[in-house]
């Protein structure tokens, strides 16, 4: 049997999966019900100063008929009040100890930051989570993602934390920065333990075309808010992995951004992170979908012969390089099993509009398109928008050249092949 | 167990339903609403965890998929081919509500069962051996289903069947274009792979060994006999025509041997339950010309399925409602027809309405005999109504006896039988550990 203990900068829990801050973890009633299903953690709902939210709050993005492919949401921290979240967190780590409890923190000047996590620490906090994400509300207040936005300021806030705190500190970083490097190192430089990210992608989720405001109304007038749920995934992915990679960046790192399977766990686990949170997919689904991430995650591991997570935390890192790195003499081309292709021809209008144009029609009516490979640049398109499973599939073909990437063809002029599809 | 004859007439039909494969699976999974106390799982009287089962599939988890199947019902793959889905699971989907065609429970169900047995996953660990025995009587679905949890719980078990093959009807009696005998008995090697199941062919109960002997050899004993053999019409003129068979009796041939109806122009089915719907279908697709139904009441009071007998209609099935047989006609020693009359809504024949209908087969699906009497003569088991009398459990107020499926239920479906050979499973482990509330099996 696997061991799914985690681990993430010195916080232990029975399995990698954590609810992140969010509604989920807004009350004990919630984190319990929730462990009782089977999260390893949980980073409670930021504290701070209450705040009063407005209704409505929440924005989908649905996608030919399905529903949430990316969610959006302009609410802000906490609306509960400090003791009346501490004495619930006191409670549950009473009742489940074994399991992580962070206490996400998000406040302003030094005293209420030192005073805060005293509190937070001595009601039972495993960890504290940093908010310096929050896209919304909060960074107009100089909170949130304006302090994530800021390495310096998230450098010093960071240090008032770890200065005195007993208990690891992740910091929880935004999105909403064109590179993640230079915000994961300032937290580094601060002291903090590990990092958590993502946050919320700053977002407008739509309009409405009747009443010519953003969504989701509020009244007449609309906001942006926070994105986040299944469409965020390869954002989070990348940022997750940039840092993952970087070396002078040392932290453990727990993921967030669209998890709602174990598949999505294991990729940010490969890509670097020791454990995983979920906000919008226990929104949408309910706290019972932890079990087939615990059953799913079992069985891959014991399928792929790992016994702990360390043994797969950041597998796929090294694999993960700069494209100056990447094979350029590697070459594939597309190749459709006529057993299979049912004649939908998709493939041969995205080669012909989308891509280099060396898919060819039947000629025989049976709406089999064939690829000239002599002429196919690789590039994945038809065998995704390919409907049936198996059916385009990508081969690699022996061009007689050695793998050089880019980088070796400038410095060491190593020989490169020559262009395919340009006329 | 005998061998299963290559040249049987059931290998000639194909599936009605065509499985899935894996991207209609996932398509199918994908559009599941993934439900909070969904009704489907009310549905399924073995309360198979649907909404989770689907789930898996989409997150492509297959094998925890097929054990959340089969955690619950070891049979899921005979019942996710012979179910009526229509009434049962996908019936109550909450689609439908919406008028959307609801999920294919069936067919997902199928997809994730045939890939656990093409790929030989196993799922079950026996506990510790108990050095307990309980015999089973029939190894139909009841009888393997209680089997199986016992074997799990670390009892021996051993299956008496007095046929040459096991699965009981499930082998024997389902129509061929839902599943046929082989898979029938692969799910019997399946099942019984969990090892401490032993399957004793050619054992009539009650003759060799008596009840009096199995009760004294086992610490419990389990009856799984099902509802028995067709009802005849013994009483009418020409019941013993060549030509004339019970309905499963027919089935049965052809399924396990063949049968020739070249000669066949004119069938007719007595009857209007699901057995009398399945073999207008055999006989519709079999090729033989006029095939019809005579029931004596009206088609709304038919037992078979309305879905069913619609589909019969498009094949060229036809029907004569409210009319019952007087006599069974023959030319020489051989079949020709059966004198009919026409019945009023009491049932009662109306005078001047006989008529001659030309058959040369004539199927009997006018019900089985019911559960075997003989039990009766065990102080404490009652028969009564065809059905051994059983409590919730499936104790039948004996000590140490229990018994489940259609022998109790007046014959229902196969997923009844398993749930209820389950049920009677944990009740004969209770009685045998001593324990009330133990449940010490293991599953991955
Ligand atoms: C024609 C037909 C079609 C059907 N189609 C469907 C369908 O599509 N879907 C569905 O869900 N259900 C269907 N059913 C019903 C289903 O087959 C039964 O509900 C199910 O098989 C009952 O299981 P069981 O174990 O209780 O009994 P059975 O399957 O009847 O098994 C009883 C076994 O006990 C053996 N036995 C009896 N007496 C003794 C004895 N004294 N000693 C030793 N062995 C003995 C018999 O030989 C038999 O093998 C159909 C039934 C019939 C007749
Ligand atoms: C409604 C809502 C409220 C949130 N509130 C908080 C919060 O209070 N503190 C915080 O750190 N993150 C908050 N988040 C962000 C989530 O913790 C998480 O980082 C983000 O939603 C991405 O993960 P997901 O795709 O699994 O939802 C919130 C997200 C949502 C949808
Ligand atoms: S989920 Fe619906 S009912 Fe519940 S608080 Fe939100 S708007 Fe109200």
């Amino acid at each position: 049997m696997p061991d799914l203990t985690a681990n993430c900068a010195g916080i232990v829990s029975p399995n990698p999966f954590w609810l992140a801050s969010g509604p989920p973890t807004n009350s004990g009633d919630q984190v319990m019900r929730a462990f009782d299903l089977g999260w390893g953690g949980a980073v409670w709902k930021t504290l701070g100063d209450p705040i009063q939210n407005v209704s409505s709050r929440f924005g989908a993005l649905n996608h030919n008929g399905v529903r949430i492919i990316g969610f959006n949401n302009n609410e802000l921290i906490t609306d509960r009040s400090f003791q009346t979240n501490l004495a619930e967190i006191t409670q549950v780590k009473k009742l489940y100890p074994r399991n992580a409890v962070v206490v996400s923190l998000m406040l302003d000047t030094r005293e209420e930051w030192r005073d805060a996590i005293t509190r937070a620490i001595d009601a039972g906090a495993d960890g504290l989570e940093l908010n310096f994400g929050c896209p919304h509300g909060m960074c107009e207040r100089g909170m949130g993602s304006a302090v994530g936005q800021e390495p310096s300021v998230n450098q010093e806030i960071t240090s008032w934390a770890t200065e005195i705190s007993s208990v690891p500190v992740l910091v929880k970083l935004t999105p909403n920065v064109s590179d993640i490097t230079p915000h994961g190192l300032a937290s580094q430089a601060g002291g903090a333990h590990g990092v958590s990210l993502i946050n919320t992608v700053k977002s407008v989720i739509g309009v409405d075309l009747e009443r010519f405001t953003p969504i989701p109304a509020v009244g007449h007038t609309g906001t942006n808010g926070g994105y986040c749920g299944p469409a965020v995934r390869p954002i989070a992915l990348h940022m997750v992995g940039t840092l993952a990679r970087e070396p002078r960046f040392k932290l453990p790192i727990s993921g967030i951004g669209g998890i709602s399977t174990w598949k999505h766990a294991l990729e940010f686990m490969l890509l670097g992170a020791s454990t995983v949170q979920v906000c919008t997919a226990a929104m949408h689904y309910g706290f019972r979908i932890v079990e087939d991430m615990i059953d799913g995650m079992e069985r891959y591991m014991r399928s792929h012969g790992f016994q702990t997570l360390d043994q797969l935390i950041g597998k796929a890192v090294g694999n993960f390089v700069e494209w100056g790195e990447l094979d350029i003499n590697f070459e594939s081309v597309a190749r459709i099993d006529p057993q299979r292709c049912i004649g939908c021809q998709l493939c041969y209008l995205a080669c012909r509009d989308g891509s280099h144009d060396c898919i060819e029609p039947a000629t025989d009516g049976s709406r089999v398109p064939t690829v000239e490979e002599g002429e196919c640049v690789g590039c994945n398109l038809c065998s995704l928008v390919c409907p049936v499973p198996g059916c385009v599939t990508m081969h690699q073909v022996d061009n007689g050249f050695q793998p050089t990437s880019w980088n070796e063809h400038l410095m060491l002029e190593k020989p490169i092949r020559h262009k395919k599809g340009v006329h | 167990m005998d061998k299963l004859a290559p040249d049987r007439t059931e290998t000639c039909f194909s599936d009605l339903k065509k499985p899935f494969n894996l991207n209609q699976a996932m398509v199918e999974a994908n559009r599941c609403l993934y439900c909070h106390e969904p009704p489907c799982v009310d549905a399924c009287p073995t309360r198979i965890d649907i909404p989770t089962f689907i789930r898996k599939i989409t997150t492509e988890n297959l094998h925890g998929s097929a054990a959340t199947i089969f955690s619950a019902n070891v049979l899921g793959m005979s019942c996710a081919r012979v179910c009526p889905v229509e009434l049962l699971c996908s019936g109550s989907c909450v689609l439908t509500k919406e008028g959307i065609p609801p999920i294919r429970i069936g067919l997902l169900q199928r997809f994730v069962t045939d890939l656990a047995y093409q790929r030989g996953w196993s799922f079950f660990q026996r506990a510790r051996p108990s050095h307990r025995k309980v015999a089973l009587i029939g190894s139909g679905p009841a009888s393997l289903s209680c089997a199986h949890r016992l074997a799990q719980l670390g009892h021996e078990c051993v299956i008496y069947e007095k046929r040459p093959f096991p699965g009981g009807l499930n082998t024997s009696g389902i129509a061929p274009y839902k599943m046929q005998a082989h898979d029938s008995l692969a799910e019997v090697d399946w099942i019984t792979s969990i090892g401490g199941i032993t399957i004793r062919h050619g054992v009539q109960v009650g003759r060799d060994p008596t009840l009096q002997e199995l009760e004294a050899n086992f610490d419990a004993v389990f009856i799984g006999t099902g509802q028995g053999p067709d009802r005849r019409l013994d009483k009418l003129p020409g019941h013993d025509l060549e030509g004339v068979w019970g309905a499963m009796q027919f089935i049965e041939e052809l399924k396990l041997a063949s049968v020739d109806l070249s000669q066949v122009r004119n069938a007719v089915v007595l009857g209007g339950g699901n057995t009398a719907v399945d073999a207008v279908h055999e006989l519709l697709h079999l090729g033989v010309p006029g095939v019809t139904m005579i029931y004596r009441r009206g088609k709304q009071l038919m037992k078979g399925y309305a879905h069913e007998w619609e589909k019969a209609l498009h094949l060229g099935a036809a029907a004569l409602w409210f009319t019952v047989p007087t006599a069974f006609v023959g030319q020489g020693c051989r079949l020709s027809g059966l004198k009919c009359v026409s019945t009023d809504s009491a049932l009662k024949p109306i005078a001047g309405s006989e008529t001659m209908v030309p058959a040369d087969l004539a199927l009997l699906a006018i019900g089985q005999q019911g559960a075997d009497p003989m039990f009766a003569e065990l102080d404490g088991i009652r028969v009564q109504g065809g059905n051994i009398v059983v409590d919730q459990q499936g104790f039948t107020g004996r000590r140490g006896w229990y018994a489940g499926g259609d022998c109790t239920n007046g014959g229902k479906e196969v997923v009844f039988a398993a749930a209820q050979g389950r049920t009677a499973a944990q009740a004969i482990h209770r009685h045998l550990t001593g324990n009330p509330a133990s449940n010490g099996a293991q599953h991955a």
